[in-house]
């Protein structure tokens, strides 16, 4: 396998497992909680190194990682439930506060383990494909792939398992527990699953493209779409491709892999919050500029209609209070609609604009 | 047939388990009590209001009986039943402000939601749901709104597609959390309507309601609730100065002798 091949594979593994989750997680609101995981899970991967000596021990970090990500979940609600501070400031609490003690540890006790800082933040996805798994004498590849796409299969399977429970306890988990479907315990099984792919994802890409892939992608997604099952389709694609692009640039730019695929993630967010059909912000800006122009050339009709002869533009600006520049567009456009005449003597309506301005709108 | 045949028992019997029956329910959130106390029994068939001021535990009181936030003590029975056993037979419309809005759905799905009881866990609803949220909309007036997407709807149709979504429920006994907040005169003749349709089914609704100049004339059964419970019964009895006062304070002194 060809190491480029493994790093975009990996890559798009942790995009997709986390696009998956993710898309919950934004429309629960709980994006800073992904934040929060994503950096409280650094005690616990001290800690699985710690009991499991120091070695390299993917297994028992996995494990690790998914308490401390639990615990996190649980301080965090639990001093919400206290009802003395809201769920944002318990986050903010509780995530800095594991975190650090994640790298006290890790300053402290690995001093020469290869639990780096930097690789911590940033990741390495560049080393894929050399750290390779062995098992039976047998070579089976990289790591970080058998990782990965296990994490992403587990992902799926709950996604699809449980699309139906998820989606109405993420809507209404009110009525989710009065029906009998537990929207608790779900939460937390979406939690362990984040802390899992966090801390899966964490040795290649890092924890900033993680919380990049958690959320960047969904938040796109959900731009684009009013459809649950089409927003979650679009997040997985929307990571693929900052996975591949982002990768393809890096090489290219010579630049930071993992910030590159954010970096791309960031700008597909930008064209969609311009451009979405649904609700992008020039979009909407232009539809109501459209808007607007029709219904001034409604205006203007309307008031032609009352005129047997050309009404000079000047009268019409004087009557309306618009611009010049307002009322050519709205004149252009009547033009265009084959609604107005262009009669050298002023305004004047066309047979179909004097018919559309008898009709009520 | 046999409905029938029960009814005829059922004065033979010492007495028919009532839809819901509150004991000694006492509910805090943090040290002060919410609900204190309360005892509740709501009849079979009628249309039951429970009145009371801002923060007086109304909605608490339905969270709290549906299992929806734990209880400091007492006992709540559905039929004579618990909870667990009686869930089916319970339908639940939230105050419209309890959910997210700009969740990516339509109206059709939310009716679906409703169905999710009856189907379990890991089933998907199919044709057959589909039609059943179907007739719902219909009922509530929004076959045309179906696949419009929930943001787009104004307060009115959400407020109905919530109603919508608990007739998909078919139960047997419903809570509704304020249905009549900030609707207009249509809408609310709309719920009314098909409250007044479940009750000629022989359903029980309870209706958390604020509007003390109509309690009268929609309602069969009062409860009056304010942290504890000022009186409960027929309307007739329970629908006096007197309890309203207890109720709301000194100040109030609405529509009661009209
Ligand atoms: N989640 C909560 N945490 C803490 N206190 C709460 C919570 N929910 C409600 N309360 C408090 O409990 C009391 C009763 O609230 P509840 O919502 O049951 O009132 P209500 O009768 O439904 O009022 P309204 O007419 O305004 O809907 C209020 O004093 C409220 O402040
Ligand atoms: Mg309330």
């Amino acid at each position: 396998m060809s190491s480029d091949f493994v790093i975009v594979l990996t890559a798009i593994f942790v995009s997709t497992a986390s696009a998956l989750l993710g898309s919950f997680l934004v429309l629960r609101r709980m994006a800073l909680m992904a934040d929060a995981i994503s950096h409280a899970v650094l005690p616990g991967i001290v800690l699985a190194f710690w009991v499991s000596g120091g070695e390299r021990a993917t297994a028992p970090a996995l494990l690790g990682a998914a308490a401390a990500g639990l615990l996190t979940v649980t301080l965090v609600e639990w001093l919400t439930r206290t009802g003395r501070i809201k769920n944002d400031a318990a986050i903010g609490l509780v995530f800095p506060a594991l975190f650090s003690l994640g790298v006290l540890a890790v300053s402290l006790y690995f001093r020469n383990v290869h639990l780096d800082l930097d690789a911590v933040l940033y990741g390495e996805i560049a080393y894929a494909p050399f750290n390779t798994l062995e098992a039976f004498g047998l070579n089976l590849g990289p790591e970080s792939l058998w990782i990965m796409g296990g994490l992403t299969l587990v992902n799926l399977l709950f996604v699809l398992l449980f699309y139906k429970e998820l989606k109405l306890s993420t809507f209404d988990a009110g009525l989710a527990a009065a029906l009998g479907f537990l929207p608790a315990v779900l939460h937390y099984a979406l939690m362990s699953l984040v802390s899992l792919t966090a801390v899966g994802a964490f040795q290649s890409v890092g924890a900033i493209l993680i919380v990049a892939f958690l959320i960047i992608p969904p938040a796109t997604a959900y731009l684009l779409t009013q459809r649950l099952p089409v927003m979650i389709a679009l997040a997985v694609l929307v990571g693929a491709v900052s996975s591949v692009l982002g990768y393809v640039l890096a090489i290219l730019l010579d630049a930071s892999i993992a910030g590159m695929m954010a970096t791309v993630a960031g700008l597909l967010f930008g064209l969609a919050w311009l451009f979405s059909p649904v609700g992008g912000v020039l979009t909407a800006r232009n539809r109501r500029e459209r808007q607007r122009r029709e219904f001034a050339a409604r205006l203007l009709l309307a008031h032609l209609a009352h005129h047997d002869r050309p009404v000079p533009a000047r009268e019409v600006l004087e009557e309306f209070g618009w611009s010049p520049a307002f009322l050519a567009q709205a004149q252009q456009w009547a033009q265009r609609e084959g609604l107005l005449a262009g009669d050298p003597n002023g305004l004047r309506l066309t047979a179909r604009g004097a018919a559309l301005a008898g009709e009520r709108p | 047939m046999i409905k029938s045949s029960i009814n005829e028992q059922a004065s033979a019997l010492p007495r028919r388990a009532a839809p819901l029956e509150v004991r000694d329910l006492t509910v805090a959130y943090h040290e002060k009590p919410v609900l204190w106390d309360v005892d509740l029994s709501i009849p079979e068939g009628q249309l039951c209001a429970i009145v009371g001021p801002n923060g007086a535990g109304k909605s608490t009181l339905i969270k709290a009986v549906l299992g929806l936030i734990p209880k400091a003590s007492g006992t709540v029975q559905f039929f004579g039943q618990p909870l667990e056993a009686a869930r089916r037979r319970i339908g639940y419309v939230p105050q419209r402000s309890s959910v997210d809005w700009d969740f990516p759905t339509n109206a059709l799905d939310v009716v679906l939601m409703g169905l999710y009881g009856r189907l379990g866990w890991f089933r998907r609803p199919g044709k057959a749901e589909r039609e059943a949220a179907m007739h719902a909309l219909e009922q509530v007036g929004l076959t045309a709104f179906a696949h419009r997407q929930i943001a787009q709807l104004s307060g009115g149709q959400q407020q109905r597609v919530f109603l919508a979504r608990a007739l998909a429920q078919a139960s047997d006994l419903y809570f509704m959390d304020e249905p009549f907040a900030g609707v207009d005169a249509v809408t609310e003749a709309a719920i009314l309507q098909v409250m007044r349709e479940l009750k000629k089914q022989g359903k029980t609704v309870v209706v958390v309601h604020h509007d003390l100049e109509t309690v009268r004339d929609y309602f069969d059964h009062l409860t009056l609730l304010n942290v504890q419970v000022i009186a409960s019964g027929p309307l007739e009895q329970t629908f006096t100065p007197e309890n309203l006062k207890a109720t709301y304070g000194e100040r109030m002194s609405v529509g009661v002798g009209r």
